[in-house]
């Protein structure tokens, strides 16, 4: 049974069909004591599917601890979407609701490599000299 | 913003799924951000007023 109605998936098709670039999603994941990690990965086995330009990489995250440790990624469900570079965008979570949308919207920027932000905005962030981490604390509603 | 500049990394968080982060981080509405660990801002806001307030806070706060 999937997890995307068929209308849904049309419409994901649709979006998807804008990305210029291929996009990674490197997925870590477990079999115990998670459970979202299972409908996590058929979220994303059904979203890989829509996109030529997008696939789904799994990483089981007790046995590639290196790897995990790579992406900055402590827990699971853990997403991280890697285009030419990787920008730094990470998903915590079972990527429904609002998650899933924002996760659409950045396979899209990162398979662009464009923000899309306002030009002020571009020159606020081009005057950044130290880091800036981001966690956007959100629920699928 | 994580796209426009090297030095922004962007985390999104299922707040249901992981209670101690929501602990941590005293979230008790969504979205909610929280920049270099410290800086809150809260609900959705304009674009350039989100941008200014979180570069604001970087530009004083290391993570």
């Amino acid at each position: 049974m999937p997890i995307l109605s068929p209308s849904d998936a049309a419409r994901v098709r649709d979006m998807l069909a804008g990305m210029t670039s291929p996009v990674r999603l490197a997925f870590f994941t477990q079999t115990l004591n998670c459970e979202t990690c299972e409908p996590a990965k058929q979220i994303l086995a059904e979203l890989a599917e829509l996109g030529d330009q997008l696939t789904v990489e799994e990483h089981h995250y007790l046995l590639e601890r290196e790897e995990a440790a790579k992406f900055g990624i402590d827990r699971v469900p853990a997403i991280a979407v890697l285009g030419a570079q990787d920008y730094g965008i990470r998903f915590f979570g079972m990527p429904s609701g609002y998650e899933f949308m924002s996760l659409l919207d950045a396979i899209l920027l990162v398979s662009k490599g464009d923000s899309g932000l306002l030009e002020g905005s571009r020159a606020m962030l081009a005057a950044l000299e130290s880091p800036l981490t981001l966690q956007v604390f959100v629920t699928p509603t | 913003m994580a796209v426009e500049s090297s030095k922004v990394t962007s985390t999104v968080v299922g707040a249901n799924e992981y209670p101690d982060l929501v602990r941590k981080y005293q979230v008790s509405g969504v979205p909610k951000t929280v920049v270099n660990d410290r800086v809150e801002i809260l609900g959705a806001r304009p674009e350039d007023d989100f941008i200014r307030t979180a570069v604001g806070a970087a530009s004083t706060l290391t993570p």
